[in-house]
């Protein structure tokens, strides 16, 4: 989990009440007193992978571009393409600086031809405001919804049974809601936008709506939710849930050091697509042998990679660092990503995680490390 | 929180316990440690049987879900038994912390460093202001 980067006083989201009214733990994050868990991390996670959880997001950013040029000013500062999405369609894609590294990874979402909206991580709402911001001047009107907007994730394989509880609306929404789709909904009284993505590798839904309604829609989630087995789940579920299927943590996994490419992101990155920030840089990227590159292991020896342990060739030279690790509840493995030299990661490649001094023995896997049956 | 401190203890400010029985002292992390820790999913005693401990030292690590913590011998003296149950199940400490997750047993080599540990109400005191 990355560590708050955001000074001054710590923000509470329109949830805190009913965290600590739940029995939440609260920590600091990026800025944000948010909670890392309820009934523990190891039980709410298996509720998501079984049953399903219900997650406070209302730290990240919501960002707006509207206006006839709002597309191609979004297109242009993102690796994705985003003229490929039709209206109540999202992608996931990184949003890079000229060098080619990441400065964010982002969803953004086409609310019509002349309105798109970007979802951004609450550690870099800032830096991406004033980016989008800066790149709308002069072509389209950009505004930060980020407070005024609301965001709970409803995952697990029951989520939509939860909202098939909250309204004839809601109730249409696992038959019509494609994946990475979304839309206008009235879910349990609330005026909402429902996509079907989420950050755990199981079907559910990220659900925006007013601020002012968030605590009361929690509320009623939790309550319909209560004989599916539903959680209210913490950033620590939140964490090993999304390691297991392998999905990236800005600031763990990605940063401003690293590129797209070797990340595993090329997938997102259309270098063919017209001209974007940091397209050259990438494009020289991909045109040259890669250095490194983000892997998947599991520890086979007695230990737990954790983010920031150096990872050693089995003769001890350091050559890579972990960036992620953590028990996988589900996988009973311990996992880990890290970054390795290109020739160190064909899958079953053996190598050594510096666990505080401690050398531990450590293999290259495929990942994700865990993948729901469709 | 304080009625889950057992008063036949002695307690380190870094949430261990010792349980006194004439030179061996039984060690093991506190309710308030296990709380904080949360998933308990691996102990490790580094020290060995026969090795000296020095009070204030880690002799070993615990890890939960999310975070590693370092483990403090609450007492000088030489180790003589270490839980090897807790290899196995970890989650023993999570269950029983005070009983079956203990870690492991010190001969102390002064008795009367004992004395510096604190008392349950001490302890007690410590949690409040630990948890704030």
């Amino acid at each position: 989990m990355s560590e708050p980067t955001a000074s001054g006083p710590l923000r509470r989201t329109p949830l805190y009440e009913e965290h600590v009214r739940l029995g939440g733990r609260i920590v600091p994050f990026a800025g944000w007193e948010m909670p890392v868990q309820f009934s523990g991390i190891v039980d709410e996670h298996v509720a998501v992978r079984t049953a399903c959880g219900v997650f406070d997001a209302c730290h990240m950013g919501e960002l707006w571009m509207s206006g006839e040029y709002a597309g191609q000013v979004v297109d242009y500062l993102v690796t994705n393409d985003v003229k490929k999405l039709g209206d109540g369609q999202a992608l996931y894609t990184c949003c890079c600086n000229a060098k080619g590294t990441i400065l964010d990874d982002l969803i953004v979402y086409r609310a019509a031809q002349d309105r798109f909206m970007i979802v951004c991580n609450a550690s870099n709402r800032d830096k991406i405001a004033a980016v989008f911001r800066k790149a709308a001047e002069n072509h389209c009107d950009f505004s930060d919804k980020s407070d005024e907007t609301a965001l709970l994730a409803l995952q697990g394989p029951k989520a939509f049974d939860v909202l098939a509880r909250c309204g004839a609306d809601a109730a249409k929404l696992g038959a019509d809601l494609k994946s990475f789709h979304f839309r206008d909904a009235v879910v349990a009284n609330v005026r909402c936008t429902v996509a079907r993505t989420g950050y755990t590798g199981e079907d559910g839904v990220e659900i925006f709506c007013a601020s002012s309604d968030a605590a009361a829609l929690y509320r009623s989630l939790v309550e319909l939710g209560k004989d599916v087995g539903l959680r209210p789940a913490g950033l620590g579920a939140r964490d090993t849930l999304r390691l297991e299927a392998r999905l990236s943590l800005y600031g763990n996994d990605i940063d401003e050091t690293t590129n797209p490419i070797e990340a595993g992101l090329a997938w997102v990155v259309k270098l063919d697509k017209g001209d974007f920030v940091g397209r050259d840089a990438l494009a020289a990227v991909k045109a040259a042998p890669l250095p490194r590159k983000l892997v998947g292991f599991e520890v086979t020896g007695r230990g737990i990679a954790r983010h920031g342990y150096p990872l050693r060739d089995m003769a001890g030279k350091e050559v890579g660092v972990c960036t992620s690790g953590s028990p996988g509840p589900t996988v009973q493995k311990n996992v880990g990503l890290g970054y390795l030299p290109t020739a160190m990661t064909e899958i079953g490649t053996e190598f050594q995680v510096d666990c505080r001094g401690k050398l531990v023995p450590a293999v290259v896997v495929k990942t994700p490390f865990y993948k729901r049956a469709k | 929180m304080s009625n889950d401190i057992p008063q036949d203890l002695v307690y380190t400010k870094d949430h261990e316990w010792a349980k006194v029985d004439g030179a061996q002292i039984t060690v093991g992390i506190t309710a308030f440690a296990v709380e904080q820790l949360g998933d308990i999913t691996l102990v490790t005693i580094d020290a060995k049987p026969g090795d000296t401990l020095t009070a204030g030292k880690a002799f070993g690590t615990i890890e939960s879900v999310k975070t590693l913590s370092d483990l403090y011998a609450p007492i000088s003296g030489k180790l003589v038994k270490i839980n090897d149950a807790l290899d196995k199940s970890p989650e023993l400490v999570n269950e029983e912390c005070y009983g079956k997750g203990w870690m492991v047993v010190i001969e102390a080599a002064d008795k009367a460093e004992v004395d510096k540990l604190m008392t349950a109400a001490a302890y007690g005191e410590h949690v409040k202001a630990s948890a704030h």
